[in-house]
């Protein structure tokens, strides 16, 4: 009975195409929109991220997430060394600088760029890129010297090739910066350049203030979990221990706490749900609609089997396998056409796109709903017919 | 023609050496309540026999579909009995009865209600595809049927490239794949014209009346009434008379 229930959904391919439309534009505009939130919110913790081989964040307590750091003192660099457990720690700096581009110009329209200055230890260079696609991370050691994140510098220099970036000189707070290579960088929420220096050397780059420590990166003693190392520092730095207190996370936790400040003080949430929400109601009224109008058109038939003795059961059956196959089929397209979207796009713009399986999952979920509340309303009209219905022509 | 009073069934059976297909008694049915209640059948007895070909006629509205319908067990009666195939209707329900209708009873439609998106040969399958029976096997079946009704070269054709008489000969095939004990016919020429209602009569009286089976078609065609060989008469819900077609007189009003 399958094999029929298909054949009279695939029968009227006008038909059957607008339904798999219907469902198909839902799903692409759910898993869009998700993707679309979902990439936004991973630019909100793409510095943490980017920050490798980092067990332990020390932060100060108020922090709520990355982008708004309290400095801390050159002191508790060296408390949070103290702790048992601390295998290493280093300093770490994040801020914002005004770059000017062109040092023989004075004024004029984009000649200042706000740029991300990560400072990082200057021995160990902690914190650095991952990949380093021009020039080398030991050249970050040479005076005035910064790496620049590629996506920022062709944000900046569009025409420009990536092999002139090297000896370009810009100028931060009045402290001429020059550039030795470019790295590959998650892209940032703020789509700013993102510059990587000497600690030292970021302290130069931005108007000084009392404090500058961002936060003190540290690495567990061999065989100690991240989480142990955390509650250490917490017992004997945080909050009701003598001393200016601190606060100890991972890197999940950190990137956790991120994502929630988003969440919860942004309208990236708000927004994309009532995008999401629209795609599906459009889903259900398109692909209801139309579905509904699918089984209507075919009562007669409905009712004809029903007469040579298929059971309502059986009837069922065939009404919810054509919601499954038209569910399957507008998913895979749909999900499918957002993944091209996803693919292609962001090569010719910025655009913040990630697909996780969460978002393949949840608009599975959705166009599930759409398919079954669709065919559900069909069902109960396929179940009040009356088999005599074929005898009145 | 003469009326005469409808002899009891198993009576009649015995005598004229033909087995009841079908016998109902006091039928009645009423559609709404109150005010509103329309009856459709007003005490209806009637037999069909196997071998025969019983063509139900009379006006429109006058409680032919009714009939047939609770005769196939697609409506149930308010009042009466009901024996099919020597099965008390009222005591079939629910699967019990859909088994027994998918099993027993094939169906030709007026407006022939064939699936648009399966070919001949398929459409003819379909009783035996709701048995379980394999989709090949069920096929091949259908195509000897399509055969037997003069459309096995059409058996690959889908509905909407045959002609009118062509689409009631794959659903006389559907209707005889599964071979029917009752076949129940509403109005099978009147979407034809009479050339082709003719054919797909000859055709029914051909290959669907059997010994075993009985065939009953309700029809206002009164071109086709020579093809019966008991035609029942129906006005306002009930029999009015019964004969045949020499003009044997068998029925009467009630």
């Amino acid at each position: 009975m399958t094999w029929i229930a298909l054949r009279m959904l695939t029968g009227d391919r006008t038909k059957y195409i607008a339904i798999v439309a219907g469902v198909t534009f839902a799903a692409l505009l759910i898993a869009q929109q998700l993707s679309i939130a979902c990439g936004l919110l991973l630019r909100t913790t793409s510095t943490i991220q980017d920050i490798v081989d980092v067990d332990v964040f020390v932060l100060d307590p108020d922090v709520q997430f990355i982008d708004e750091l309290k400095p801390l003192t050159e002191n508790d660099l060296y408390r949070v060394k103290s702790i048992p457990g601390v295998g290493w720690a280093v300093r770490f700096y994040k801020g914002q600088a005004r770059l000017k581009l062109d040092l023989a110009r004075t004024d004029g329209p984009g000649l200042f760029q706000q740029a991300i200055v990560l400072g990082l230890d200057d021995d160990t260079l902690v914190g650095a890129p991952r990949e380093i696609v021009i020039g080398s991370l030991a050249a970050l050691r040479e005076p005035d010297a910064v790496i620049m994140d590629v996506g920022g510098f062709k944000y900046l220099w569009p025409d420009a090739p990536l092999e002139s970036a090297v000896g370009r000189v810009v100028e931060m707070n009045e402290h001429r910066a020059v550039i030795v290579g470019l790295c590959k960088s998650s892209e940032t929420f703020q789509t700013f350049p993102i510059l990587y220096t000497r600690y030292s050397q970021a302290l130069l780059f931005v108007p000084q203030e009392r404090r500058v420590l961002s936060a003190v990166l540290v690495g567990a003693d061999t065989g100690l979990a991240p989480k142990e190392v955390c509650q250490r520092i917490n017992e004997q730095l945080g909050r009701g221990a003598s001393g200016r207190a601190l606060r100890a996370v991972t890197r999940d936790e950190f990137i956790w706490m991120t994502l929630d400040y988003f969440m919860k003080h942004t309208g990236i949430i708000v927004n994309f749900t009532i995008t999401t929400v629209l795609g599906f109601i459009v889903g259900i009224a398109v692909a209801g609609q139309t579905f509904y109008t699918f089984t209507l058109e075919n009562l007669n038939q409905f009712g004809s089997l029903k007469a040579m003795g298929v059971s309502n059961l059986r009837l069922v059956g065939m009404v919810l396998g054509q919601a499954l196959v038209v569910g399957l089929l507008g998913f895979a397209i749909g999900a499918g056409l957002a993944g091209v979207f996803g693919e292609y796009v962001p090569r010719i713009s910025r655009l913040a796109f990630f697909m996780p399986w969460q978002v393949l999952a949840g608009t599975a979920g959705a166009v599930l709903l759409i398919v079954t509340a669709s065919a559900l309303v069909s069902i109960r009209k396929v179940l009040v017919l009356e088999p005599a219905v074929v005898f009145r022509g | 023609m003469s009326v005469a009073t409808l002899p009891e069934p198993q009576a009649e059976a015995t005598a004229g050496q033909l087995s009841v297909a079908m016998s109902c008694r006091g039928l009645t049915k009423a559609f709404g309540e109150g005010d509103a209640c329309v009856m459709a059948l007003r005490g209806v007895d009637m037999e069909v026999f196997a071998g025969q070909m019983t063509l139900l006629v009379g006006e429109s509205g006058c409680g032919k579909t009714t009939l047939i319908s609770v005769i196939a067990g697609l409506l149930d009666p308010t009042e009466g009995e009901v024996g099919v195939l020597g099965h008390d209707l009222r005591k079939l329900r629910g699967s019990r009865l859909v088994n027994f209708r998918g099993k027993n009873i094939g169906f030709v439609f007026q407006q022939y209600n064939l699936l648009p998106a399966l070919n001949a040969a398929e459409n003819a399958a379909v009783p035996l595809l709701i048995a379980g029976v394999r989709r090949s096997e069920a096929v091949a079946r259908a195509t000897k049927i399509l055969d037997a009704v003069g459309l096995g070269s059409r058996a690959h054709s889908l509905p909407s490239q045959l002609s009118g008489g062509q689409q009631q000969r794959v659903a006389i095939a559907r209707a005889l794949v599964h071979e029917p004990k009752l076949l129940v016919c509403d109005e099978p020429t009147a979407a034809l014209d009479a050339q082709s209602g003719k054919t797909v009569m000859q055709l029914l009286r051909k290959v669907a009346v059997q010994p075993g089976r009985a065939v009953i078609v309700v029809t206002h065609d009164s071109r086709v009434f020579g093809f019966g060989d008991r035609i029942v008469h129906m006005s306002d819900g009930r029999i009015i008379k019964v004969e045949t077609p020499e003009g044997r007189e068998a029925g009467g009003e009630r």
